[in-house]
């Protein structure tokens, strides 16, 4: 019950909804950082994906890959770029990225290998190029699985970008880092409350992108 | 040699102290979770229809950012260790869930009449026949889960410097040591990358009857893996 009331107080709040500090202001900032890291890890992640997973090859070196990246810690990483690289989007991208790529990479891989191989055979049988292939026939129906790729790399990056208001960065954690150091307990629970909503109205998202863009055919076998 | 591992004297502890403690924060919640998963996963293998719900409910709360879970505990659990690893042992359980789910499921339907036919009881069946086979599964969650347990522990070091390795990054901010800061990142990228090498030696010994080259990259689960 107390943190309910910390949340209402929170958000009830004028103050909390005005100028550079207010509530859409910090939202704006966080989107900014999702949206970025997500465009950069996809603009890498999806082509090497959908590539290797087409001719089958590699697939050895990106589990190594991922492995590795996710070994890679992300608040230290940000911190060690911080001092490394001071003030400036690259501190906060360079530990996001890393963090997404993995999970976009290795899933679309596998969504391409799951991909059932007779169609693939009867597209070429027909005399599609091959990337006709790639695009119109392994592409939609490996759809839910690269989505769900990008849905993890996308929630983890929320979650992450709460960090770098610690090395002095905007985004909603500026009110989780800000309310620890003023023992200002409201305003902790009301960053991370607006953190949680971030993240699962990103779930929502893809939950709709995946009701949108994957076939209906596809859609029923999943 | 030592100069390299001295620490600042308000952390109380040495490097390698904070190593113990790190593995400490990070493990305990991945075994807790598998406590809990094993049955759950049980559950779900027997009721059909309970999976897809379990599913969801453990997809939404792996979706919790992890400071964002710490900081609603904090006015529970205070600023303690057990702040930092009942998020954990959540993130392990949803992890672990589904991969035992799949493995449990994978053991194909002639392997346990087989065992039924030679008498073994619902539980020695469990035991000794579909832990065994879902064994490769069952570990292939544990690696995600522990390696990003590891990595999440530092996050603790907001709240109450309960990070472990995680405290060296604000010590290293505070007193302008950057040796610090880079202890901390390559000693919890190292300790992850040892604890997925205990585990994938784990795998190879609990798994002497699988053959060299699948036992090596079991390639279905790949994907569960990636996904988390």
């Amino acid at each position: 019950m107390n943190v309910l009331n910390f949340i209402n107080s929170f958000f009830s709040d004028n103050a909390h909804w005005q100028g550079y500090d207010g509530i859409p202001a910090r939202l704006a900032e966080h989107l900014e950082y999702t949206l970025m890291a997500l465009g950069i890890a996809a603009a890498v992640g999806l082509p090497i994906g959908l590539l290797t997973g087409h001719t089958g090859r590699g697939g050895n070196a990106l589990a190594l890959i991922a492995t590795s990246a996710r070994a890679l810690p992300s608040f230290g990483l940000m911190v060690l770029m911080f001092i490394l690289l001071g003030l400036g989007m690259a501190p906060v991208m360079i530990p996001l990225v890393v963090l997404a790529i993995p999970p976009i990479l290795v899933t679309t891989y596998e969504a391409m290998r799951s991909v059932d191989p007779a169609p693939v055979d009867a597209a070429r049988g027909m005399g599609m190029a091959e990337t006709a292939v790639l695009f119109r026939v392994e592409l939609p129906v490996a759809l839910p699985l690269i989505l769900s790729g990008l849905r993890s790399a996308a929630i983890q990056i929320v979650s992450t970008a709460t960090i770098a208001a610690y090395v002095s960065f905007g985004g909603l954690g500026r009110y989780i880092i800000d309310g620890l150091y003023q023992r200002n307990y409201e305003k902790v629970v009301g960053g991370a409350t607006l953190v949680a909503a971030m993240a699962l109205t990103t779930l929502a998202v893809f939950w709709a992108l995946g009701r949108l863009a994957v076939s209906p055919g596809v859609r029923r076998r999943h | 040699m030592s100069e390299l591992f001295d620490l600042p004297s308000d952390l109380q502890n040495s490097y390698f102290g904070l190593v113990a403690l790190h593995l400490r924060e990070a493990l305990i919640p991945v075994l807790a979770g598998l406590l809990v998963a094993l049955p759950v996963a049980q559950l779900c293998v027997r009721v059909r229809w309970l999976y897809a719900p379990v599913l969801w409910v453990t997809t939404v709360l792996y979706a919790i950012p992890s400071l964002a879970f710490f900081v609603i505990l904090i006015d529970y659990t205070g600023l303690s260790e057990l702040t930092v690893m009942i998020p954990l042992a959540v993130y392990s359980l949803v992890v672990l869930v589904p991969a035992i789910v799949d493995g449990v499921r994978s053991v194909p339907q002639e392997t346990l009449a087989a065992a039924t036919a030679m008498g073994f009881g619902p539980v020695r069946r469990y035991v000794q026949v579909q832990l065994p086979i879902a064994a490769p599964a069952i570990i292939a969650g544990l690696r995600v889960a522990s390696v990003s347990s590891v990595s999440l522990v530092s996050v603790g070091m907001l709240i109450g410097n309960e990070g472990a390795l995680g405290n060296l990054l604000n010590s290293g901010l505070i007193y302008n040591q950057p040796r610090l800061i880079w202890l901390s990142v390559v000693g919890t990228a190292v300790l992850a990358l040892l604890v997925d090498a205990a585990l994938i030696g784990l795998r190879v010994l609990l798994t002497p009857w699988m053959p060299r080259a699948t036992r090596k990259n079991p390639r279905p689960l790949a994907v569960k893996e990636a996904a988390r």
